[in-house]
């Protein structure tokens, strides 16, 4: 159904996003998988996640060709713009990276994540925001459904990142661009 | 069924050999199967266990050798280089017949390699990891849950015929996660462990753990009786799984994380009209020979498909005595092969794409 590429710098919450999307699909009893870039990566270099949610099980769990791509981050941009299947999706972050895509047999989404995170008291939370475009534009899951999955994941004593969890995503549902 | 949980393969591991009842996890860092060590740090202490980070992997077999001639539950992990530094006390484990459980999550190779996931330990873990005329039990998961349902049985397997058992991962497997139920193992009635050099009060003879005889006719019978026990292995615990092999006539013969890419190249196979199946040996020792043997019968090609230059291909050629082309098709070095790559090899033996 959906392999999913995320990609950008380690410390952006490529890992937790792509987690998120994998617990609400597990949570519909989906087979889902969900791969790390393991290199030598730490905050600053490049990380990406393979995500895939299925409905049968799952043969490789890493993501060559992905229909859905976030990139992150220029370097992602470039790198993986090409490996989009014919009629896939790739999401951006376009406070980050300044291009426009070039592809005519995929679809671009620009979104300014880094910029609403930071207007609206949210810094360093783009990846939540961007979750919720994705979630939006792709249709992967209900809104209210992806809401209530990702409180349900946060821990107890991380209880009061609730409310702002809950105010990214919506600005990322609520986005037209 | 319990409550599925989304878990990394690392974190898997660790989580089912505490719930097989192991309290003990002997390891030095490696990647990439440390998260296993970080998962045991935090709950070994909770559950009244010890996780111990020893001083080299040398140390770490050598410590469950040691735990485990006591009679208690113990195991200890690695990746590819660190495993080869473990050798020489997995084979006295063997000469000492002791039970204990050795993860490995191969990374690429040789020498330190890389880190990315490799399978090129097969003939490693399958043919001779030690010295001396000796087998164990190699378990290979290709799935997260298959990682919590093999590891519960590989305590089981150790305890019952005195044996190490290794859960051959890699590390795809290990980095990945996926849901994991830990509700479905098998239940065994195991034998007591009569011979544990343990405390018991002077109400017995004292045991000996030891794996020194120096009279060959002595040690020649050690080894026969051992060999006795291999016997019951290969007769009792062969496990292996099968996809759509019925009317197959090209039949990949994969093994873990590879099985499940391979897979779906035979669905993509089917889907263009080739009749392609897989065989999935679950058990690399014992291997399914007999299987293997009966599918001979039936389907016209083999191809083994692995993360290595083809270490398998001599077992299928064997277990079918060589009544069948066996090809290959692998990836190596740390380089995870595609399921396109792989239909286009079965495309190619079947008179190529159409």
């Amino acid at each position: 159904m959906s392999n999913i590429l995320l990609a950008g710098f380690g410390g952006q919450g490529i890992l937790f996003a792509g987690k998120q999307i994998v617990l609400a699909g597990m949570r519909q009893d989906k087979y889902v998988s969900w791969l790390p870039s393991y290199g030598p990566e730490m905050r600053g270099g490049t990380c990406n996640c393979s995500v895939i949610v299925e409905d049968e099980p799952i043969g490789s769990p890493l993501v060559t060709t992905p229909d859905v791509l976030l990139a992150f981050n220029a370097p992602s941009f470039d790198k993986f713009e090409s490996t989009v299947v014919k009629g896939g999706m790739l999401f951006t972050d376009s406070s980050l990276v300044n291009k426009k895509g070039t592809r005519e047999d995929i679809s671009y989404f620009y979104i300014p994540a880094t910029e609403l995170a930071n207007e609206n008291g949210l810094t360093g939370m783009a990846n939540v925001i961007m979750l919720g475009y994705i979630v939006k534009k792709t249709g992967l899951f209900d809104e209210e459904y992806f809401k209530e999955s990702l409180n349900a994941g946060i821990p107890a004593h991380k209880a009061h990142l609730a409310e702002v969890n809950k105010k990214a995503l919506e600005i990322g549902f609520g986005y037209e661009g | 069924m319990g409550e599925k949980m989304l878990m990394k393969g690392n974190e898997v591991i660790g989580e089912a050999a505490i719930r097989s009842g192991c309290r003990y996890f002997f390891g030095y860092p490696i990647t990439p199967q440390t998260e296993l060590s970080e998962y045991l740090a935090k709950k070994m202490p909770k559950v009244g266990g010890l996780c111990l980070q020893a001083e080299s992997e040398v140390s770490a077999i050598n410590m469950v050798l040691g735990c485990t001639a006591s009679g208690e539950r113990a195991f200890t992990s690695s990746s590819s280089p660190g495993i080869s530094l473990k050798s020489e006390g997995v084979s006295y484990i063997i000469g000492s017949d002791l039970p204990c459980v050795i993860v490995n999550v191969q990374r690429g190779g040789p020498g330190l390699g890389g880190i990315q996931p490799a399978q090129s330990d097969y003939l490693q873990a399958t043919k001779a990891l030690g010295h001396g005329d000796q087998h164990f039990i190699v378990l290979a998961p290709a799935y997260v849950q298959e990682i919590a349902t093999l590891m519960g049985e590989a305590f089981d397997l150790a305890d019952i015929y005195r044996t190490p058992v290794m859960l051959l991962a890699d590390g795809a497997l290990g980095q990945m996660m996926e849901p994991v139920d830990f509700e479905s193992k098998k239940e065994r009635v195991l034998p007591e462990k009569t011979w544990a050099a343990c405390g018991h009060g002077n109400k017995r003879e004292h045991n000996i753990v030891n794996s020194l005889y120096i009279s060959p006719e002595v040690l020649e019978q050690t080894v026969l009786d051992r060999y006795e026990r291999y016997k019951m292995i290969e007769e009792n615990e062969v496990q292996y799984d099968e996809y759509m092999t019925e009317d197959a006539e090209i039949c990949i013969v994969a093994y873990g994380i590879t099985a499940r890419i391979a897979k779906t190249a035979v669905k993509a196979a089917r889907e263009k009209g080739i009749k392609a199946g897989l065989f999935r040996p679950i058990t690399l020792w014992p291997y399914p020979k007999k299987e293997l043997a009966a599918l001979a019968d039936k389907v016209s090609k083999f191809l083994v498909v692995e993360m290595n230059m083809g270490q398998m291909v001599d077992d299928v050629k064997v277990a079918t005595d060589c009544r069948r082309p066996v090809e290959f098709f692998g990836r190596t070095g740390g380089v995870i092969p595609t399921p396109n790559e792989i239909l286009a090899k079965i495309e190619e033996m079947n008179g190529g794409a159409k």
